[in-house]
């Protein structure tokens, strides 16, 4: 390799399939308002049970994993599509692999598997395994669209005109590698007939419990981490204008994250029947991952360094920077409360579900947010309707998810002390009625914070839309005008 | 003593403790390999332009703030 990466010349907008990015772009925010819908709804049950209405298609156990799948895989899942799509593109400056027909492939699938999965879980069948519920022919079905993505963005990189591969394709190689050998491995299961919608994990007992935890963090760490992470490093230099701080602290992000975060699930497990070894060496490993953490958000925020005033005139800005400043911030909590000791006060307790959050909302969907206002616009070669609207949206979102995560630490926090405590005789001080009662208030909090979040949701949508619509009115009144402008 | 070599290898119970030699060898080896060098140091610091290859001629403005050429 040499530096001409310096040399190499810009390829014509035209060149691009922006078709396919606008598409996921679209379903992402469909996804989005469905996903945070089911979740403010959900949140609301538990503050207002009567909100079940003694219809089982709408209770908490059936809505949840709607939500979890519907923001984790709707709205994240097609926002990672749409960027990665859109990045490897750009960054290779060569057209997207598998022509028309493979990249679509790619999308019908991945939106009827979420749909699917979303319709199939309120009429009650599911896997009963975290964030992994689909059914065994949506898992297979899931497969064969993630093979096909694999060949788009791999063929894509090799199609490229660049020498080197931009590390931020790097982080979509390693999501898409890790999300199959998770999926594969933790979806291993005997169906009951070829007919049926049930099936058993392949798996019992302890090595159940550890392949489902395996998959459950890596997935936080490869599709929630690794892939958004992939975003942040293209969109946060190109939103300020300059590039990343350093291009050799980004390669040690990736290694050092690659490296560490496998090994770390099992501390979802802490204080049960799992070896002692695997819990000890879980930990290790937790607070290990704070190094890569910490140096990707300081490399993220500090490309920044020199222009802190874009933080004061950019609302585009200000959402990516807050989404690594909430990178850090549950980064750091994760590992604490991965200590053993601390797990003993948090496991079980609505802490958990807080520090989720914070990393859900605060760094996932605020990035993704950002990166988002900062795309639909180029894609549809237009401007953004309004920037007084994305200030607002983002005001919203960081009220919102402070209201959520605070009133989560109080919850969980406090029901965590009160489940431990004991009276002079050895008794349980409070019974289980007793947290329940607590944690109404934060729980009515949580609800309000969320309700926030999905306003400011909302908002987005009004903005691109109207970004959209703008785009559309100018190609019909002066379309040569538009094609010019926007690559 | 080479047959002891490879059966202590094979061995299954014995992989943790090799993993984490690999795993740890290779790790330093990539830092090393990123943080010594001038020149490479110079060619790895270049491809943090790669984004800006096939910029935007045009950053976009808002319909409500057409000044400001930030966003």
């Amino acid at each position: 390799m040499s530096t001409s990466a310096a040399v190499a010349t810009a390829a014509p907008a035209e060149q691009y399939n922006y078709d396919i990015v606008k598409k996921f772009s679209i379903m992402a925010l469909v996804w989005g308002v469905l996903g945070m819908l089911a979740g403010v709804y959900i949140a609301s049950e538990l503050a207002w049970p009567f909100l079940n209405f003694n219809t089982p298609e709408i209770t908490f156990g059936r809505l949840r994993p709607v939500h979890t799948t519907l923001v984790i895989f709707g709205f994240g899942g097609s926002a990672l599509f749409a960027t990665s799509y859109y990045i490897v593109q750009r960054t290779c400056q060569a057209r997207l692999w598998g022509g028309k027909w493979l990249p679509e492939f790619t999308f019908w699938g991945w939106q009827v598997g979420v749909g699917g999965g979303a319709i199939l879980y309120m009429l009650g069948f599911t896997q009963g395994r975290e964030y992994a519920e689909f059914v065994w022919q949506l898992d297979l079905a899931i497969t064969v669209v993630w093979v096909a993505y694999f060949l788009v963005f791999t063929m894509t990189l090799r199609n490229r005109s660049q020498p080197h591969i931009y590390v931020a394709n790097w982080f979509f190689m390693s999501f898409i590698l890790a999300v199959a050998l998770l999926h594969i491995f933790n979806n291993l299961a005997v169906p009951v007939s070829i007919t049926s919608l049930h099936s058993y994990s392949l798996f019992s007992g302890v090595q159940d419990a550890m392949t489902q935890w395996w998959y459950g963090h890596n997935a936080v760490g490869f599709f929630l981490t690794a892939a958004f992470l992939g975003m942040m490093y293209y969109f946060v230099p190109k939103q300020a204008g300059r590039p990343v701080y350093s291009y050799r602290l980004s390669i040690v992000h990736f290694w050092a994250l690659s490296f560490l975060y496998m090994w770390a699930g099992t501390h979802h497990l802490h204080w049960t029947a799992i070896p002692d070894w695997t819990s000890t060496l879980a930990a290790t490993f937790s607070i290990l991952l704070l190094l890569p953490s910490w140096g990707g958000m300081i490399n993220g925020i500090m490309t920044l360094s020199g222009a802190w005033e874009k933080l004061r005139t950019d609302p585009i800005m200000l959402f990516l920077i807050t989404a690594l400043a909430f990178y850090g911030m549950s980064t750091f909590e994760g590992p604490m409360m991965s200590l053993k000791s601390v797990n003993a006060l948090s496991h079980y307790t609505d802490w958990t579900v807080g520090h989720v959050h914070s990393g859900a909302l605060g760094w996932v969907a605020m990035v993704s947010m950002g990166s988002m206002y900062h795309m639909v616009p180029r894609l549809w070669g237009t401007t953004i309707y309004s920037l007084k609207l994305i200030y607002v949206h983002f005001w919203l979102a960081t009220i919102g998810i402070v209201l959520y995560i605070a009133s989560l630490w109080v919850a969980g926090i406090g029901q965590g002390l009160m489940l431990r405590a004991f009276d002079e005789y050895g008794n349980l001080a409070y019974t289980f009625i007793e947290t329940v009662t607590f944690m109404h208030l934060p729980y009515v909090v949580r609800a309000i914070g969320g309700m926030f979040f999905l306003a400011g949701m909302l908002l987005m949508v009004y903005n691109l839309y109207m970004t959209i619509v703008g785009a559309r009115r100018t190609v019909g009144v002066n379309a040569p005008a538009a094609a010019v402008a926007h690559g | 003593m080479i047959t002891d070599v490879f059966a202590w290898l094979g061995d299954l119970g014995n992989s943790k403790q090799l993993s984490l030699v690999i795993f740890f060898v290779t790790f330093v080896a990539i830092v090393l390999y990123v943080f010594t060098g001038k020149k490479r140091k110079e060619r790895l610091e270049s491809y943090k332009n790669i984004p800006f290859l096939d910029d935007d001629e045009g950053r976009p403005v808002s319909k409500d703030n057409q000044g400001n050429k930030n966003p």
